[in-house]
């Protein structure tokens, strides 16, 4: 009898598995009428293209695009190996890379962002004046704290407390540790020689350097953290209430992130064919230094044509509708001669469908 | 037994002097004080999951999906459902390999051959057991999403969870099998059973309930991981879209909303932890209970 | 268990013998094969690594992925994975096995310790990630005192050298030690309860006090059980993840101090593993094999140990 129990229980456990797995898979697969398309990337742009999710799957209900943010290296990774649909970089891909790619690339800027140094010191007002000397200081493990003589003269209104500075840096491979590395060995052949650029870097071991995942890791940490400074994009910053600092620019003004400060440093930077461009110290007396373009990296060839419709559709939001969210989140807009040119190269994607910009 | 019990007569052989009395007392206020210390980040985690996540706990919560940044409201149901689908499709995969593998090391392995390829294979369930669960991720990563075979799925996620709860449920079984008094098994073959029989009809009916709790706990812990399904399933916001597609789980999704910086992702998170907390504890007690209403021959 | 065939058996029965049998022993083939090819998968992602940097990966530090500089070392990962488990063990190691040994004699009612030890079953339910949350939103606050006092007249040690930003191999450790206790001491108790009562009460016979009978009785008699226990702990903590990856800095450089932040190898993986590829892949599969080794040392050690205590125990020789 024992076998018999045994027996009966074996079958009502695997009738329920079976049971479970059915309604999932029938639950969501209307019949082949839906799109999934799934993309991962930078975390920069991660708050924009869920937004742009939420918005595309109003407008059109069968186009559903899930992007996760795994930052910009696993980006170009899981993109070379095909695991994805799309992915999104904000240091686009090298040449190398793009030639890992069998079915072609098209780099598609679909936004842009400001990376901010932002930092947690009670009573310190937003705004601080950090010269390049200053920063590079900082970010290399040589300023250690915040009362260092090179920072209060910088700001003599301010009573700077007598605490360490902890650094947050990314702990993941990041296009903004990127953006921001090349940008630091443009400005100091001590860095450049030193720590030098790329996505993960060796940071200075003086013991005052943290890492976290993502720039929502790194915002939370410096929240957490008194007396912490860490680079974010701008949006991170400014919907938590982070102050953040004023940056020496090539001019020698003390600039700090905003909407236009950012629009005119893309304004100076020309986009060549390939769409790719790295802003690495840019001229002009109200540009800030640390803007860079972030890109979604689409396959040239696709094999599902109902994929590449939804794929047009999906980057033809993004720059309508998408370009008045991007703007009320803290990202740049983009210029209209880039709009009108990624729109042209998207087309490609799909001879059944062309994208219409809207102009307001 | 103390003193005091003792009968009279002897009890005087046994005075004590009061040092060893006093360091008796000492040595009991000690261990209490473990077993308090012990227990005190127990009520601590719970407490803090509990005040966090309750504040979210609505119908919403479950029928709902997870908000995009920043933005209030949403829920967790897709994840609810996506836990329960992997776990069930990794218990499915590794019940069979697990429960077969350990009816081979404990009942089939009595020549000196056999019985050094069992002591090399139960040390290599201990060590798999003990192998970092990232380490599990990356190796069905490597296998299933990056060679295109099924990519970020549901089905990686249950493979990777498989591959989790297979050693577990070995030496669960492997234990429940040998705690079957050898009485059991000679009085089957007694009365003329065969091997096979004897096992099949005889030795896993009776250490039955102790194999169905150690696949209950193996599930609840294999339920909690995230590192493996960090690089198998990855998450989505939208509702189990089929066994191909990435699928979200609870754990991914404390793991992911937790460490953001906007509020109502981080109550969320909290919502999700307790939600996770009340399963593995409901795991918890289910196994008690099969294990009480389990056999006569548990020990 | 032998089971000899007693009497003449039906073909049919011998065959679906011989099916169950070989059907078995063919799972647990397969078994053992997937827990090889796992290793020799990452082996051989390993191998560039290895062929490159040899012995050195384990014993320098800095871990450069930039190209046209890379340069891999584990030593900063090595040291916080084995100093936050060993101090985690050293934490955890007095607080189960007292725990064990009241929850073991009988100073509390049944059902009260029944209950007591219900919880601690609960503890080791509560998924790591959890932990790593509480670890980080409220041990670390809480803790920051604590260290910072360390820090101030403790600092001319090199463990107390660094001043402490929040996450560091401290915080990390007290974490993995909550983690590990559950299993310390269940294991404890399992085998102290398994212990025959007439051991117990031979000893209270020869008119020993009950906590020498503990101490010198019990105590020896459970030890390969305990030991085992230690061990699974040991290898618990090695490998633990994201509770670790949340409290412990995600900092590669090697410090001598507890306070300041570090890393551990199975951090290293979760954090760096989805943008790897080329050096910077083998060199974390370097790290992961590296990571299974200690892991299979620990678990070799485990069972001499045990067997070694074992047969010296019922040999009668000294406990």
């Amino acid at each position: 009898m024992r076998l018999r129990q045994f027996g009966l229980v074996v079958c009502r456990m695997s009738f329920l598995a079976l049971l479970l797995m059915m309604a999932t898979v029938t639950t969501a697969c209307d019949l082949g009428e839906s799109v999934n398309l799934t993309g991962l990337g930078a975390s920069l742009p991660a708050p924009l293209y869920q937004n742009w999710a939420v918005g595309l799957n109003q407008l059109h209900p069968h186009i559903r695009v899930n992007y996760q943010s795994q930052g910009s290296g696993a980006g170009i990774e899981n993109f070379i190996r095909g695991n994805v649909d799309f992915a999104a970089s904000d240091l686009a891909m090298r040449d190398e890379e793009m030639a890992q790619v069998p079915q072609g690339v098209l780099l598609l800027p679909m936004t842009a962002g400001s990376i901010v140094l932002a930092y947690h010191l009670p009573g310190v007002p937003e705004g601080l004046k950090l010269s390049r000397e200053v920063y590079v200081g900082i970010l290399s493990g040589q300023i250690r704290r915040w009362n260092d003589p090179h920072i209060v003269a910088l700001n003599p209104g301010i009573n700077l407390p007598d605490q360490g500075i902890t650094v947050v840096h990314r702990a993941d491979g990041s296009g903004t540790t990127a953006v921001l590395t090349r940008h630091l060995s443009a400005i100091s052949p001590q860095w450049q020689e030193n720590f030098g650029e790329g996505t993960t870097i060796q940071w200075p071991t003086t013991g005052n350097f943290v890492g976290a995942k993502g720039n929502e890791g790194v915002t939370a940490r410096i929240q957490q953290i008194p007396g912490a400074i860490g680079y974010v994009e701008y949006s991170y910053a400014r919907s938590n209430q982070l102050a953040t600092a004023a940056l020496e620019n090539k001019a020698g003004n003390y600039v700090m992130a905003t909407p236009e400060s950012g629009a005119a440093t893309l304004a100076a930077v020309a986009l060549p064919e390939n769409l790719r461009a790295f802003i690495s110290d840019p001229e002009g007396k109200d540009a800030y230094p640390l803007v860079t373009y972030t890109w979604q990296l689409q396959y040239q060839h696709q094999p599902d044509a109902r994929k590449a419709v939804a794929l047009e559709m999906w980057i033809e939001y993004g720059l309508n509708a998408g370009q008045k969210v991007a703007a009320a989140l803290g990202y740049i807009p983009l210029p209209q001669a880039v709009r009108k040119r990624i729109a042209q190269v998207a087309d490609t994607l799909s001879d059944q469908y062309t994208i219409t910009l809207q102009d307001d | 037994m103390t003193t005091t019990t003792l009968h009279p007569h002897v009890a005087g052989f046994s005075k004590r002097p009061k040092l060893r009395t006093g360091l008796g007392w000492l040595l009991t206020g000690v261990a209490g004080l473990c077993t308090l210390l012990t227990l005190i980040p127990l009520f601590a985690v719970l407490g803090f999951v509990l005040v966090r996540g309750i504040a979210r706990f609505n119908l919403a919560l479950f029928t709902q999906l997870p908000p995009p940044p920043g933005l209030a409201g949403g829920g967790l149901g897709n994840a609810l459902v996506g836990t329960v689908v992997v776990v069930s499709l990794g218990t499915v995969m590794a019940v069979p390999l697990g429960v077969l593998t350990a009816v081979y090391l404990s009942e089939f392995c009595h020549t000196p051959v056999h019985r050094e390829i069992a002591r090399w294979l139960r040390l290599g369930i201990n060590v798999w057991a003990g192998v970092p669960s990232v380490l599990v991720g990356v190796f069905v990563y490597g296998l299933l999403v990056s060679t295109g075979i099924v990519g970020y799925s549901a089905i990686a996620a249950g493979v990777a969870v498989a591959v989790l709860m297979v050693p577990m449920i070995v030496r669960a079984t492997d234990a429940a099998l040998h705690m079957v008094p050898p009485e059991l098994r000679w009085a089957s073959v007694g009365l003329g059973a065969s091997h096979g029989d004897t096992v099949v009809r005889v030795v896993l009916p009776a250490a039955l309930p102790s194999i169905v709790t150690g696949v209950i706990v193996a599930m609840a812990r294999a339920a909690g991981d995230t590192a493996a399904l960090l690089f198998t399933a990855l998450f989505s916001p939208f509702w189990p879209q089929g066994l191909f597609e990435p699928i979200a789980t609870l754990s991914v999704l404390v793991y992911n909303l937790a460490t953001m910086p906007f509020a109502p992702q981080q109550e969320l998170a909290w919502a999700a932890a307790f939600c996770l907390v009340l399963l593995t504890l409901a795991a918890s007690v289910l196994a008690r209970l099969v294990m009480r209403r389990g056999g006569w021959c548990r020990l | 268990m032998q089971v000899p065939d007693c009497r003449a058996r039906s073909l049919l029965e011998r065959w679906s013998d011989r099916l169950l049998v070989h059907t078995t022993m063919g799972l647990a083939g397969l078994t053992g094969l997937l827990l090889v090819w796992m290793v020799l998968v990452i082996a051989w992602q390993a191998l560039p690594a290895m062929q490159q940097f040899g012995w050195r990966f384990l014993t320098s530090g800095g871990w450069q992925p930039v190209p046209g500089r890379e340069h891999f070392g584990i030593l900063p990962m090595l040291y916080g994975t084995l100093v936050s488990s060993l101090l985690a063990l050293l934490v955890a190691l007095p607080l189960g096995l007292g725990t064990a040994i009241f929850l073991s004699e009988d100073f509390l009612p049944l059902p009260l310790r029944t209950v007591m030890a219900f919880l601690v079953e609960v503890l080791a339910a509560i998924p790591s990630v959890v932990y790593g949350l509480w670890g980080m939103w409220v041990l670390i606050p809480l803790l920051q005192p604590l260290l910072g006092w360390l820090h101030r007249h403790w600092g001319w040690m090199p463990l107390f050298g660094t001043e402490p930003v929040g996450p560091g191999i401290l915080p990390a450790a007290l974490v993995l030690a909550v983690m590990i206790l559950p299993i310390l001491t269940l294991m404890a108790k399992d085998a102290l309860a398994a212990l025959p009562p007439e051991l117990r009460q031979a000893s209270l016979a020869l008119g020993a006090t009950r906590w020498w009978t503990v101490m010198r009785v019990l105590i020896p008699a459970a030890q390969s059980g305990i030991v085992g226990g230690v061990l699974l702990a040991l290898g618990r903590a090695l490998g633990e993840t994201m509770a670790v990856t949340m409290l412990i800095g995600n900092a590669n450089q090697f410090h001598w101090s507890l306070l300041a932040p570090a890393n551990t190898i199975a951090s290293l993986l979760a954090n760096q593993f989805p943008e790897a590829r080329g050096m910077q892949l083998s060199a974390l599969m370097y790290a992961a094999l590296v990571l299974l080794l200690l892991t299979l040392v620990v678990n070799l050690l485990a069972e001499v140990i045990i067997n070694q205590l074992q047969a010296t125990y019922q040999a009668g020789g000294k406990p």
